[in-house]
């Protein structure tokens, strides 16, 4: 069995024009385990994500995949890297399995492996029955669902989710939480959710708080509680991220 | 990474376009409306006003209609190659282009391959208009149907890349249609598609040289020689140096930092 994929941001900072969206950002994830990002809208999430997924470049720092400069093994990070991003990028217009065809091309797989592993994610999530529709069709907790089966099909080693289960009910919420967990447990994907919703995250959870583009604290939840004196993570989240700037 | 997974790869990004093409039906009828109205409506009006003499690859006296129908094929070519730019903005606005940004194979052979694909989308509909043209009295050796097939497919890629060039320029969608006014119209009127350029330059020296720098114009004269199954070697060249220049500068200009959008980011 192949080793969970490993990675490790260094020192990194990211500014848009005078703005700084990340500063000086270092964590390193646990392979095979459930990471949770947690931090409120506006923390800098969704910049680290673009950055780890090369949308952006690297200002300054180094972000390491397998312990190398993603900047030397770009293909060999996106090859195995599966991302659910923040705003939908399914095409509405297409149906559930012409949105996975089109992703599996990308990576360069024929039809017939990608209609083949098609069939495993959509049935695996609750969706078989659902590959010839529209996505347009779809409700909010199905189509998060489809993007997680198409963020899958290449088989990726390292899973990154930014607010996957935002907008959606709460047992919408839960089902896709538990699913990806469940992949950490059953093919070893070292998974990254960023979420600002505390009920999604569990007191083992390897567990990073942005705040205002900086790491305010990392640790399992239930150490980062016993080390600062908060009986949950909600308590937590408040006393790091009520802080004014540094 | 092997050849396979290069082609898996091309027959993605041809079979999107295609799914997105059956979606847009009226864009298919749209595209078809507007050169027929020229053939149909332009043409009759201009016809006593603008005579053709015997110009090559014509052997004689042709009708204003059978002028102005290679132009036409190359309209539906320059509107496709802008429109499809347009999705790129789009794309880029909802997101979806990040699909393609993530993929692991080579970005350059990505948008080639894109390029092809609304090349090959467009081929479609001028064949279409060629047959409505034909039923309308444009009548081209039947050989002649097949010969442009390859000169069609280099002047849309040629446009295609155009496009995209201006594309990874225009940070919003409703800047495109301002691009549409300055690029699509200028580049249609100021060639040789509705009026020969010895007519030009019998009115305007300059306008004249402003046709010959077009590469529309040259585009143009490749399908229409092709047509008549005869080679313009110079239309030839210029077209293919002008799809290889605008290529290379649509994959290098194509930055993704620009084509999405971060999450607003608090002060």
């Amino acid at each position: 069995m192949t080793e969970p994929a490993t990675l490790e941001i260094e020192h990194v900072s990211h500014h848009y024009g005078a703005r700084v969206a990340l500063d000086d950002v270092s964590l390193t994830l646990e392979p095979g385990r459930f990471n949770a990002l947690l931090g409120p809208n506006g923390a800098g999430k969704s910049t680290l994500f673009a950055l780890l997924t090369r949308l952006y470049r690297i200002q300054q720092g180094e972000i390491r995949f397998q312990g190398a400069s993603i900047e030397q093994v770009p293909k060999r990070l996106l090859a195995s890297l599966g991302v659910v991003f923040q705003q939908s990028t399914l095409d509405l217009d297409l149906t559930v399995l012409q949105n996975l065809e089109y992703h599996g091309a990308l990576h360069g797989l024929s039809t017939r492996e990608i209609r083949h592993r098609a069939d495993r994610e959509l049935s695996w999530l609750g969706l078989a029955d659902r590959k010839k529709e529209k996505v347009r069709a779809l409700n909010g907790g199905h189509r998060r669902r489809v993007e997680i089966a198409r963020a899958l099909l290449h088989k990726p080693r390292l899973l990154l989710l930014d607010e996957a289960s935002a907008g959606l009910d709460i047992a919408s919420r839960q089902a896709i939480n538990m699913a990806v967990r469940s992949l950490c447990d059953e093919r070893q994907l070292t998974v990254l959710w960023a979420t600002h919703l505390l009920e999604e995250l569990q007191p083992a959870d390897p567990t990073v708080i942005l705040h205002q583009g900086r790491v305010k604290a990392s640790g399992t939840g239930a150490s980062l509680c016993e080390a600062n004196h908060c009986e949950g993570i909600a308590a937590l989240f408040e006393h790091f991220t009520m802080q004014g700037p540094d | 990474m092997n050849i396979a997974t290069y082609l898996h790869a091309f027959n993605g990004v041809v079979k999107r376009e295609f799914w997105r093409f059956i979606q847009q039906r009226s864009r298919f009828l749209s595209a078809l409306v507007r050169p027929l109205l020229w053939l149909v409506v332009f043409a009759a009006g201009f016809r006593a006003a603008l005579g053709v003499a015997i110009i090559p690859p014509y052997q004689t006296y042709i009708t204003y209609e059978t002028y102005i129908a290679p132009g036409l094929c190359c309209m539906i070519l320059l509107f496709n190659g802008m429109q499809s730019s347009l999705s790129m903005v789009y794309d880029r606005e909802m997101g979806s282009m990040k699909v393609l940004l993530m993929s692991p194979i080579s970005r350059a052979w990505l948008l080639i391959s894109k390029l092809v694909a609304i090349a090959l989308i467009s081929l479609l509909q001028v064949y279409a208009f060629i047959g409505i043209a034909w039923v309308a009295g444009v009548e081209p050796p039947v050989l002649g149907l097949l010969a442009v097939l390859p000169a069609l497919l280099l002047v849309a890629v040629m446009l295609g890349a155009i496009g995209l060039f201006l594309s990874a320029r225009i940070k919003q969608l409703e800047n495109f249609a301002g691009v549409m006014n300055f690029v699509i119209f200028p580049m249609f009127f100021l060639s040789s598609a509705l009026y020969p350029l010895w007519k030009m330059r019998e009115s305007s020296e300059w306008l004249y040289w402003i046709c010959q720098y077009n590469p529309f114009t040259h585009a143009v004269e490749l399908v229409r020689f092709a047509l008549y199954l005869e080679l313009n070697g110079q239309a030839l060249a210029i077209t293919a140096g002008a799809t290889a220049l605008f290529t290379v500068l649509a994959v290098i200009s194509f930055n993704p930092e620009k084509s999405v959008r971060a999450a607003p980011v608090r002060k």
